[in-house]
C-alpha cells in the first residue's frame, strides 16, 4: 500500500464520520412539555418531533438533514431563558421555535436580538409581536383577534348589546381586556361583565345576573379548560336562548363532549382545523389542514390540536426559509422569514411585513356553530 | 325573587360538595388527630374511576359502587403503607405523610388515568327541574342528598356502634384506648377506609357537576378543609354546616357582588368565626388538662 493511498484513504474516512456533522442543520425548540401549560407545549412537541422526522425521511433540506434540539421547560420562564441561551451557545442551533406560554416567550425574547437568531414564539399575546421586535416571530393568532371575529358576527346578526363572562384564569382574563378594549371600536356595547374562577363548579348566579341585565342581546364567554364547558351547561339549564359564544380556546370536540347537549347553537372562532372536511376544495388552507391531521393522527392515533397546528406552521415557516437563504447565516434565515408571503398553514395564511412579524388578519379566524355534536361553519 | 332562589340553589349544590368532603376530613381526624391533606385525591379517584367505567360502558349503577370501592382501597393502602409504619411519629410527621400521599396519588392518577377533564351523565339526566323561577339539575339532589345520607350514618356510626366509639376513643387518648381493650390499629384501619370511600362517594356524585381530573383534589381538599375548621374539627354536624355555609356565602356573594370577591368573603367569615369561636361553630372546646 503506497502512501497515497492510505492519505486517500484517511482522507475519505475523514470525510464520511465528518460529512454529516456539518451538514446537519440544527433547530432549537423549548416547549412547556410538562406541567400545567402541558396542554399545549405536548401537542406542539408531539408536532415538531413528527415534521423532522418526515422532513429527514424526505432527504431533509436542499440534502441537509436536520436536527431537533427540544427542552422542556415545563412553563417556567427562568427555565425557558436558560434553555434558550443553551440552544444559541452550546447547541448552536440557527433558529428557536417555542416558548409555549406568552411568559416564557417574553423571557427569552432579548436574547434573540443579543445574539442575531430568529424565533418564531408559539405564544398567543399581542405583546410578542407589538412592538415588532426584529428577530421575535409568532404563529398563533391573538385574542383581540378572536374578540373582533365575534364581535362581527355578532353585529352581522343585527345585535349590539353584550354581556360577558370571563374565566380569572391568564387566558380569560387577558382575552376579557382585549374584548371590552375591541368592543367600542367593533360596535358592540358590553352591558354586563361578570367573572369566574377557573376550578368554580357553577356559574348560575353569574348567568342570573347576565340574563337578568336590562338589553342584553349576546353573551361571550372568555376562558380556557373545564370553566366554558361548565358555563355552557348552567347556560343551558338557566333556559336562556340568546346567541351564546365561546372562544377560540375551546376550540376542540373534547368541548362538546363536556358540555353535551348543552353546547349546541354554541358559536366560536377557531382555525380549520377543526372543519378538514368542510373546507372548499379551492381553499388554500384545505391541503396543509388535511396533511397535517392525516400525519398526525398516523403518527400518534389522535386528532391534533389547534396548540400542535401553530408548531406546524411555525416548522413549515422556518424550512422554507432556511430552504431561501441556506442554513448558513441566521440573519438572513429571519429576512426570508420577514418575506414570507402568502403562505397557506393549518391556523391560517401568513404574510410578514417589517411591521407585522404574526403576519395573519381575521380570515384566519372561522366562525363555527356547533350543530348535532359536530361543527358547522356560518356563512359569512 | 327568582334570582335569590337561584343563588341559594346554587349555592346549596356546592356547599354539599364541600360538606360531604369535609365530612371525610373529620372522619380520619376524629380516629388519629391526622388531618388527612389527601382527602382530596379521594374524591378525585372516585371521579376518575366511574368516569373511566362509565366510558368503557359499564352502567352507572355499577360503576359507582365500583369507584368508592376503589376509593377505598386506596385509603386502606395509604394507612398501611405510609400511616402504619411510621408508628408512634408525632401529627406533624403524620401529616405530612398525607402531603407525600397526595402528590404520589395525583402523579399515578396522571398514569393510570389521563390529564384530560371528564364528566359523564347525571343519575337522573340532565334536564334541569323548575322550581318557582329558578332551575336546579336532578344531579344536585343527589348531591345534596348523598351528603345528608353520609352525615346520619357518621353520626350514627361514631355514637351509636362499637366501633364508631372505638374510634372516638382511639382519637381522644390511644394508649388508654388499648389499654381498655379497643384495637387501635384497626380503628384507625376503618377511619382511613371509612373516609377514602366517604371522598370517593363525593367524587362521584360531583362529577356529572363540577366535572373532575387529575390535579382538581388539591382545590376540593382546601375547600373541604375550610369547612371543616368552620364547622368545627371532627364534628359530623359541623362539617355539613360548615360546607354549606361556605357554598351559600360564594354563591350569594358571586350573585350580589362580584364572583372576584367571592373566595374572599368565604375566608373573611371563616376568620371571624375562628377568632369569636376558635373550636368552630360545632365543634368540642378542646381542653388541655396538664
Amino acid at each position: 500500500m503506497t502512501r497515497q493511498a492510505v492519505a486517500a484513504g484517511v482522507s475519505a474516512l475523514a470525510l464520511l464520520a465528518g460529512a454529516p456533522a456539518i451538514a446537519e442543520i440544527k433547530i432549537g425548540a423549548t416547549l412547556a412539555v410538562t406541567g400545567p401549560a402541558a396542554f399545549l407545549g405536548d401537542p406542539e412537541a408531539k408536532t415538531l418531533e413528527m415534521l423532522v422526522e418526515e422532513l429527514n425521511a424526505n432527504g431533509g433540506i436542499d440534502g441537509e438533514e436536520v436536527e431537533l434540539v427540544l427542552y422542556d421547560d415545563g412553563g417556567d420562564p427562568n427555565k425557558a431563558r436558560t434553555f434558550a441561551t443553551r440552544l444559541i451557545e452550546e447547541d448552536e442551533v440557527v433558529a428557536v421555535i417555542g416558548g409555549s406560554t406568552t411568559g416564557a416567550t417574553m423571557a427569552m425574547a432579548p436574547l434573540f436580538a443579543d445574539y442575531e437568531i430568529p424565533f418564531i414564539s408559539l405564544a398567543g399575546a399581542v405583546v410578542i409581536i407589538d412592538p415588532v421586535q426584529e428577530y421575535v416571530f409568532k404563529t398563533p393568532h391573538t385574542d383581540r383577534m378572536a374578540c373582533e371575529k365575534i364581535f362581527a358576527d355578532i353585529t352581522a346578526r343585527g345585535l349590539t348589546k353584550v354581556g360577558m363572562i370571563s374565566g380569572t384564569g391568564g387566558f380569560g382574563a387577558s382575552m376579557r381586556e382585549q374584548c371590552l378594549d375591541v368592543a367600542g371600536a367593533a360596535g358592540v356595547e358590553i352591558v354586563a361583565d361578570e367573572t369566574y374562577g377557573p376550578n368554580d363548579s357553577d356559574m348560575t348566579p353569574q348567568l342570573t345576573n347576565i340574563a337578568g341585565t336590562d338589553g342584553v342581546e349576546a353573551v361571550v364567554n372568555p376562558g380556557f379548560g373545564q370553566g366554558p364547558a361548565v358555563v355552557t351547561r348552567n347556560y343551558a339549564q338557566l333556559g336562556l336562548e340568546m346567541p351564546f359564544y365561546q372562544s377560540h380556546g375551546v376550540a376542540s370536540d373534547e368541548f362538546i363532549k363536556l358540555a353535551g347537549d348543552a353546547a349546541e347553537g354554541v358559536r366560536l372562532p377557531a382555525t380549520p382545523l377543526l372543519i378538514p372536511d368542510q373546507l372548499a376544495e379551492d381553499d388554500v388552507q384545505r391541503q396543509p389542514v388535511q396533511d397535517y391531521i392525516a400525519a398526525y393522527e398516523a403518527a400518534y392515533g389522535e386528532k391534533p390540536s389547534t396548540f400542535g397546528g401553530y408548531a406546524y406552521d411555525a416548522f413549515h415557516l422556518l424550512t422554507h426559509a432556511i430552504r431561501e437563504a441556506g442554513a448558513e447565516d441566521p440573519a438572513a434565515i429571519r429576512d426570508a422569514i420577514e418575506a414570507i408571503e402568502g403562505h397557506a398553514g393549518v391556523t391560517g395564511v401568513y404574510s410578514f411585513t417589517p411591521e407585522d412579524h404574526m403576519g395573519l388578519d381575521l380570515s384566519a379566524f372561522r366562525i363555527l356553530e356547533i350543530k348535532d355534536g359536530g361543527w358547522t361553519p356560518v356563512e359569512q | 325573587m327568582s334570582e335569590l332562589l337561584q343563588f341559594l340553589i346554587s349555592g346549596v349544590t356546592v356547599g354539599a360538595i364541600y360538606a360531604a368532603i369535609a365530612l371525610g376530613f373529620t372522619l380520619i381526624y376524629n380516629a388519629s388527630g391526622v388531618v388527612n391533606f389527601a382527602q382530596g385525591e379521594f374524591v378525585v379517584i372516585g371521579g376518575m374511576t366511574a368516569a373511566a367505567l362509565i366510558a368503557a360502558g359499564v352502567p352507572v349503577i355499577l360503576a359507582a359502587p365500583i369507584a368508592v370501592v376503589a376509593g377505598t382501597l386506596v385509603g386502606i393502602l395509604l394507612y398501611r403503607l405510609a400511616i402504619r409504619p411510621a408508628g408512634q411519629a408525632p401529627l406533624v410527621t403524620l401529616i405530612i405523610i398525607t402531603i407525600g400521599a397526595s402528590i404520589f396519588l395525583r402523579g399515578a392518577m396522571q398514569a393510570v388515568f389521563d390529564k384530560q377533564i371528564h364528566r359523564y351523565d347525571g343519575f337522573s339526566g340532565d334536564a334541569p327541574l323548575r322550581v318557582g323561577g329558578a332551575t336546579i339539575l336532578p344531579q344536585s339532589l343527589w348531591i345534596v342528598g348523598g351528603s345528608i345520607a353520609v352525615f346520619a350514618f357518621l353520626a350514627w356510626f361514631l355514637n351509636r356502634t362499637r366501633a364508631g366509639r372505638g374510634i372516638k376513643a382511639t382519637a381522644s387518648n390511644r394508649m388508654a384506648a388499648a389499654l381498655v381493650g379497643i384495637n387501635t390499629g384497626r380503628a384507625m384501619n376503618l377511619s382511613f377506609a371509612l373516609s377514602a370511600g366517604i371522598g370517593a362517594l363525593a367524587g362521584v356524585l360531583a362529577t356529572p357537576v363540577t366535572f373532575t381530573s387529575y390535579d382538581v383534589g388539591v382545590l376540593m381538599a382546601l375547600k373541604g378543609f375550610s369547612a371543616t375548621m368552620l364547622g368545627g374539627v371532627g364534628s359530623p354536624l359541623g362539617a355539613l354546616a360548615g360546607g354549606l355555609l361556605i357554598g351559600l356565602i360564594e354563591a350569594l356573594t358571586a350573585g350580589y357582588i362580584s364572583s372576584d370577591y367571592k373566595d374572599a368573603a368565604a375566608f373573611i367569615v371563616i376568620l371571624l368565626v375562628l377568632f369569636l369561636r376558635p373550636q368552630g361553630l360545632f365543634g368540642a372546646r378542646i381542653v388541655e388538662r396538664v
